[in-house]
């Protein structure tokens, strides 16, 4: 009914004049009636997904500060205010401490390795023409590849008598490994297939910056005596693509800090600690051991990270935006 | 004129050195479909071979693919992540629009939300959803797979991206011929938005076909498990350390990712890296 007589409406101020003037042809009840006809419309188009917002994320974040500042249990009636003592209990553990120094070292092991090499072959990829899109593809394959079962692959690969890397290091007379049950190994080996997976991701993001470069910048360095390929590098490509470069390093941050599929899959954090990270810290304490008040305090230091990663970012898009 | 273009001796440089990253790239994957073809007496034999003496594929894809729920595992990763996003586009589009488009109190508000739910990961919110989950006695369930996905901020933000660039005389002339605006979202906005569509389709389907992370918390009954969780329960209690059919379910499980990719990888490249956004 209602936006049957607004589309009437709409017919006539459309056959009297096309552009603004309708608006004070037409008579101003009617005009509030056909406003509050639009917001009515709008409530409901964003109203389920409102709703749904709320439910699935705010509530639920909501839901993270009040488990970790309470003792409440999972299944039990009753909870208690107890301030941060939860969170006193997560750093005095020292499991917590060697799961986020591991996180630590794992993410400033993938960050760099992942851009450095997703940089150098989005440069390498973009300096000729030819099979572009096959080299981009191959390269491209693990960041889209089930995790899962490529670490299952992985865990072939790396096996210790049978595995391809102890067999290749064994001819070439490299002493070997049992590289997934080694305390001083398996995280390294972890941050190997961390970039393995991204650095694809990284060299597409590379290849889009290194697209926006204008053409123009490096005929001003060819004049400025900047031919070599180096220096053209050096001058223009290198300086061009900070901004981009930037947008990398937290995205792959971000990633890294998420790292979950393979410590599960792989190596249940051990031996000992030696693997165990941050989301796989939750997962266990959460679900498995069923420590809610502990689970949900990891959950909020795992949050202030990643907010602090996105807010870093946010700036610094920003300031991009101004200087363009 | 060449931009960053190696003289021609260099070309060769970059093809050796691409060959050789792409090599190492793909050794996973190599490693992977061999083992799935080999016997178990040339799995673990000391010397290494890329193709087995004796082709033991037939017999290791039936195994993995009769001794255990491996086709299941696969037609629950359909169903989920069909119903996600179906859910998604049927949530996100109205909204995206809504806010793309239309003028009202509150637009900026819900605009921050969605923005605000795009940081928040979703591992950090898992208690309560579990707990929510359980609530409404939905865990163990398809339902419980699907829920915390049904709104996708990313969605709703990649969406009115793409109707923000449709022009308002679009709208209007639509409004002249007599549809609602429901009408309009989806004959008009989602037809001409389809490119982000697809983008935001494999974002969403990649995404939840190799998540481990929330099927793990969800569901314990193997009727229910994506193919992750799946592969998963397939090592730890059947094939243990039966190499060949771990592999060939291994490769079952990455193949039909990688079949798609490989046809359409402009789009994949593009919707999995946010780049539909610009």
């Amino acid at each position: 009914m209602g936006s049957v007589t607004s589309i009437v409406e709409k017919r006539n101020q459309a056959s009297k004049t096309p552009k603004r003037n309708t608006g004070r042809v037409a008579s101003s009840s009617e005009r509030r009636r056909h406003r509050m006809l639009e917001i009515a419309a709008s409530w409901l188009l964003a109203g389920p997904a409102l709703v749904l917002l709320i439910v699935l994320f705010f509530l639920p974040v909501l839901g993270v500060f009040a488990i970790a500042l309470t003792d409440w249990q999972f299944g039990a009636s009753s909870l208690a205010f107890v301030g941060l003592s939860n969170f006193r209990e997560v750093f005095a553990d020292e499991g917590f401490r060697v799961s986020l120094a591991n996180t630590i070292l794992y993410v400033l092991i993938v960050v760099p390795g992942t851009i450095i090499l997703g940089l150098v072959i989005a440069l390498l990829i973009e300096s000729g023409k030819s099979c572009r899109a096959f080299y981009r593809a191959v390269h491209f394959l693990p960041f889209m590849a089930t995790l899962t079962a490529m670490a299952i692959a992985w865990e072939a690969l790396l096996h210790p008598t049978i595995g391809l890397v102890n067999q290749t290091l064994a001819a070439l007379g490299i002493p070997t490994a049992n590289w997934l049950r080694d305390e001083a190994t398996v995280l390294p080996v972890l941050a190997v297939i961390g970039i393995w997976q991204n650095l694809g991701y990284a060299m597409v993001l590379f290849l889009a910056g290194l697209k926006s470069i204008p053409r123009d910048l490096y005929d001003a360095a060819d004049i400025d005596g900047a031919d070599a390929w180096l220096d053209r590098l050096r001058t223009v490509t290198l300086p061009m693509l900070g901004p981009v470069t930037m947008f990398v390093f937290i995205v792959v941050a971000l990633k890294a800090f998420e790292t979950f599929d393979t410590v599960q899959v792989l190596t249940q954090g051990g031996p000992g600690h030696s693997s165990e990270m941050l989301l796989f810290t939750l997962y266990r304490e959460s679900f498995e051991y069923l420590r809610t008040g502990y689970g949900a305090s990891v959950a909020v230091v795992f949050l202030f990270i990643v907010v602090a990663l996105t807010l870093i970012q946010a700036c610094v898009m920003d300031k991009r935006v101004h200087y363009q | 004129m060449s931009i960053n273009r190696f003289a021609p001796p260099a070309a060769i440089f970059r093809h050796v050195v691409l060959l050789t990253t792409g090599t190492l790239i793909l050794i996973p994957f190599v490693w992977m479909v061999s083992l799935s073809v080999k016997p178990p007496g040339e799995i673990f034999r000391e010397h290494f071979s890329l193709w087995p003496e004796h082709f033991y594929g037939i017999a290791n894809y039936t195994k993995a693919l009769t001794s255990s729920s491996l086709p299941h595992y696969m037609l629950n990763g359909v169903i989920v992540c069909t119903m996600i996003l179906a859910l998604q586009i049927a949530v996100c589009a109205p909204a995206a629009y809504a806010l793309a488009k239309l003028n009202f109190p509150g637009r900026n508000l819900i605009l921050g939300m969605v923005l605000i739910a795009l940081i928040l990961p979703r591992e950090v919110l898992s208690l309560p959803l579990f707990i929510l989950g359980y609530h409404l006695g939905i865990l163990n369930t398809y339902a419980a797979l699907i829920f915390p996905y049904v709104v996708s901020p990313f969605g709703i933000f990649l969406f009115r991206q793409f109707f923000k660039t449709i022009p308002d005389d679009v709208v209007h002339a639509a409004r002249l011929d007599g549809l609602s605006e429901l009408a309009i979202v989806w004959k008009i906005m989602v037809p001409m938005a389809l490119p982000a569509i697809i983008a935001f389709a494999i974002f969403s389907v990649v995404g939840h076909w190799n998540s481990l992370f929330w099927p793990l918390i969800a569901v314990r009954d193997q009727n229910f498990m994506p193919p992750p969780l799946g592969i998963m329960a397939f090592k730890n209690e059947e094939a243990g350390n039966d190499y060949g059919p771990l592999m060939a379910a291994s490769t079952i499980v990455v193949g039909p990712l990688i079949i798609a990719f490989l046809s359409a990888q402009r789009w994949f490249v593009d919707g999995l890296s946010g780049a539909a956004v610009k």
